[in-house]
């Protein structure tokens, strides 16, 4: 029988090198597609993380959020662009023994100095959720309209920023521009559209060829 | 549980946001013709705006939404003089925009929104806050820069700013996440009581160092200054006289809030880094000034030079030095907003009169533009009696009172080394031939000139009387 809590360890310990290996393939992925799928698997196992912490509400929010919509959109786009493959290997094999190397040294600089039995000394804190008594996603509702109100109604200003921002740079208002008008169109009358001409039933035979061909000669 | 007081003390905030949106929608709905409103209404909205500040602000320090908001006297200065610079803006922008065909309801409103950012920064009381009233301010700040979408420079500048900006806001953010990691808080308050008992003292250090290069990112200190001279450059004048002026007073907010709010029982830990940003913006703003050419981007290296003497002030870690700081704050906000000013009054839609060339013989051709220049300049050199003379001798003060003569010595020896650029341009105005072909036709607009002329003579009346700014400035950090 396994013990609950080093199953758990070795859980989180599973999906955070996936989450790390997914971010890195982010970034060196040549094909942009590809890059964006690790995104996907980044995202996901950090939920499975958030998920080990006993905060489901957000885990879900993020696959929902960000997995379901935005990187769908992410993919679509980065389906979309015409990216010239060549030209952005250029350069990447010259530096990326450079950059790892950088990279490498400063992880092992940091570990040094923070140190790992730092990290396991460092258990995981009393879940505000199960203290109060009520379900995760019930407490996170609270937490945010009370405590963390103000920090969640500006960011709401910024999402307004976003929008007015997205409107101001992108909208040209255009001149000369045929719309449709659905109210007009549905409120039209046949009087409007037929004419109704009362003409002789039969027309009289007359020298219409006769003058045609002149006109063409 | 958030209830009325905690509104009542944040109601500046609260109007400035319910105006921005009642702005918008006006800007929707009014005829072409009326849409000039937008520009005095936006002006009748910050002055308001002001009132409301300096009229409920408390005794002491107050705290709202479960210490997310600090109200104290602090963000009372910063937000009036922030108000104050983007009033003066928004009288020089509105010729410029209209000559450009740039004069759009979002301008009005994005600024606002900014100053929204800025009022929020300053009254920060949680990681949470700073990051999020830093990301209101530059998010409207990029979208500024864009606003001219058909020139290339300004695109390219936006691109650049956006770009640095997101990164600079990861390294700030990573830096919180590990200080929240060690201390188990995001309120700033409990922050400073949490770490002394911390037990991961290399981690705290560690996210201290990502916060102060996200710091010094917003300030534009040297070595993360990379943004600045292209960002004032490709940036629509009017835009980069508002970048100059409120922005740099909420990042010295940030600062504050970030550094002695939270973390300053490690003060002796962050006091050598700042010294050495300081230093180095101090070198490479006054030296790289010395070979624009253009005038934006040479107010711009000196923008970074400036930082470096804020810096001076907050090395020194105390009272002295954070009033010497915010002083210094104030007074850049002002003169750059003078300076930035004069360049829009001089220029017209075709003609930018940003280079140093444009202003040749300037006295010749509009005396009173050319002293209210010189004025800009000799504040921002720092030249006896103007107002950035005692600006930069109190940072100096509170560095030696730091027990760093060396910098006090550095920044000495900068300040004279600035001085060659600020005179040169002086020279050009004053006894330079003025070229053929680049006459300067002033704008015609009264409201401009006035408050250009208002604004460079305040420069003049605070550095012979900057007593009552000062002890205003020093009460603030009292207790």
């Amino acid at each position: 029988m396994i013990d609950p809590s080093v199953f758990q360890l070795v859980c989180f310990y599973a999906f955070a090198a996936v989450t790390v290996i997914a971010a890195l393939s982010v970034i060196t992925l040549r094909n942009s597609v590809q890059a964006v799928l690790s995104l996907v698997l980044a995202f996901f196992s950090t939920a499975c993380i958030w998920m080990l912490a006993e905060a489901e509400f957000l885990a879900i929010a993020l696959i929902v959020v960000y997995v379901g919509a935005v990187m769908v959109l992410f993919l679509f786009v980065v389906m979309m662009l015409d990216i010239d493959q060549e030209k952005l290997r250029e350069g990447f094999v010259k530096y990326l023994p450079v950059g790892l190397i950088v990279a490498v040294v400063m992880l092992v600089e940091m570990l040094g100095l923070i140190g790992v039995r730092v990290m396991h000394t460092q258990t995981m804190g009393v879940n505000p959720a199960t203290a109060a008594g009520m379900s995760n996603t019930a407490w996170l509702g609270m937490a945010l309209y009370t405590q963390y109100l103000l920090p969640f109604e500006v960011a709401a200003l910024i999402l307004t920023v976003g929008v007015i921002a997205a409107v101001a740079l992108t909208l040209r208002q255009r001149t000369g521009v045929r719309h449709q008008q659905a109210s007009e169109q549905v409120a039209v009358k046949a009087s409007d559209r037929v004419r109704i001409i009362k003409m002789a039933a039969e027309r009289p035979v007359d020298s219409q060829p006769a003058s045609a061909q002149e006109s063409k000669s | 549980m958030p209830n009325l007081n905690d509104i009542l003390i944040t109601l500046p905030e609260f109007y400035l946001v319910a105006a921005a949106c009642v702005l918008l929608l006006a800007d929707a709905f009014l005829p072409a013709a009326k849409r000039v409103w937008i520009h005095w209404l936006s002006i009748l909205v910050l002055v308001v705006a002001a009132y409301l500040v300096v009229k409920g602000q408390p005794a002491g320090s107050v705290t709202a939404f479960n210490g997310s908001f600090i109200r104290d006297g602090v963000a009372e200065i910063l937000k009036v003089f922030a108000l104050l610079s983007t009033i003066l803006v928004f009288i020089y922008a509105r010729p410029y925009l209209i000559d450009r065909k740039l004069f759009v309801g979002e301008f009005y409103t994005l600024t606002i929104f900014a100053v929204i950012g800025v009022m929020l920064l300053v009254s920060a009381g949680s990681l949470v806050m700073v990051y999020l009233g830093l990301e209101l301010l530059t998010l409207s700040s990029y979208a500024l820069v864009a606003l001219n979408r058909d020139s290339k420079l300004s695109s390219e500048a936006a691109i650049k700013y956006f770009v640095l900006g997101a990164l600079a806001s990861g390294m700030l953010l990573y830096g919180m996440s590990m200080v929240y990691g060690a201390t188990g808080t995001l309120d700033l308050v409990q922050l400073h009581q949490a770490i002394p008992q911390s037990t991961m003292p290399h981690l705290l250090v560690f996210g201290l160092i990502f916060m102060i290069i996200g710091i010094a990112f917003k300030l534009g200190a040297a070595p993360f200054h990379m943004w600045i001279p292209d960002v004032y450059q490709g940036a629509p004048t009017a835009v980069t006289a508002f970048i100059g002026s409120a922005p740099k007073l909420a990042a010295f907010g940030m600062a504050f809030r970030l550094l002695e709010t939270g973390m300053g029982d490690y003060s002796q830990h962050w006091q050598l880094m700042l010294a050495v940003l300081a230093v180095l913006s101090l070198a490479i703003g006054n030296l790289v000034a010395i070979v624009q050419t253009n005038l934006k981007r040479l107010l711009a290296y000196s923008t970074i030079s400036h930082m470096g003497y804020l810096l001076l002030g907050l090395v020194n870690a105390g009272p002295e030095g954070y009033s010497a700081a915010m002083f210094y704050a104030v007074s850049y906000a002002l003169m750059s907003t003078a300076a930035f000013g004069v360049i829009i009054a001089l220029s017209r839609a075709g003609f930018e009169c940003e280079e140093i060339d444009d202003f040749k013989g300037l006295n010749q051709r509009s005396p009173w533009m050319a002293f209210l220049m010189m004025l800009a300049l000799f504040s921002l050199a720092g030249v006896p009696p103007m107002f950035g003379f005692f600006a930069k001798l109190l940072v100096l003060q509170a560095a030696i009172h730091a027990g760093m003569m060396w910098l006090a010595i550095v920044g000495a020896v900068f300040a004279i080394i600035g001085l060659y650029y600020y005179l040169h341009v002086v020279k050009v105005m004053y006894f330079d031939k003025p070229v053929e072909g680049t006459e300067v036709r002033l704008q015609s607009d009264f409201t401009l000139r006035l408050a250009l002329s208002l604004n460079a003579l305040v420069l003049l009346a605070l550095g012979l009387y900057w007593g009552p700014l000062l002890s205003w400035c020093k009460q603030a950090f009292v207790g």
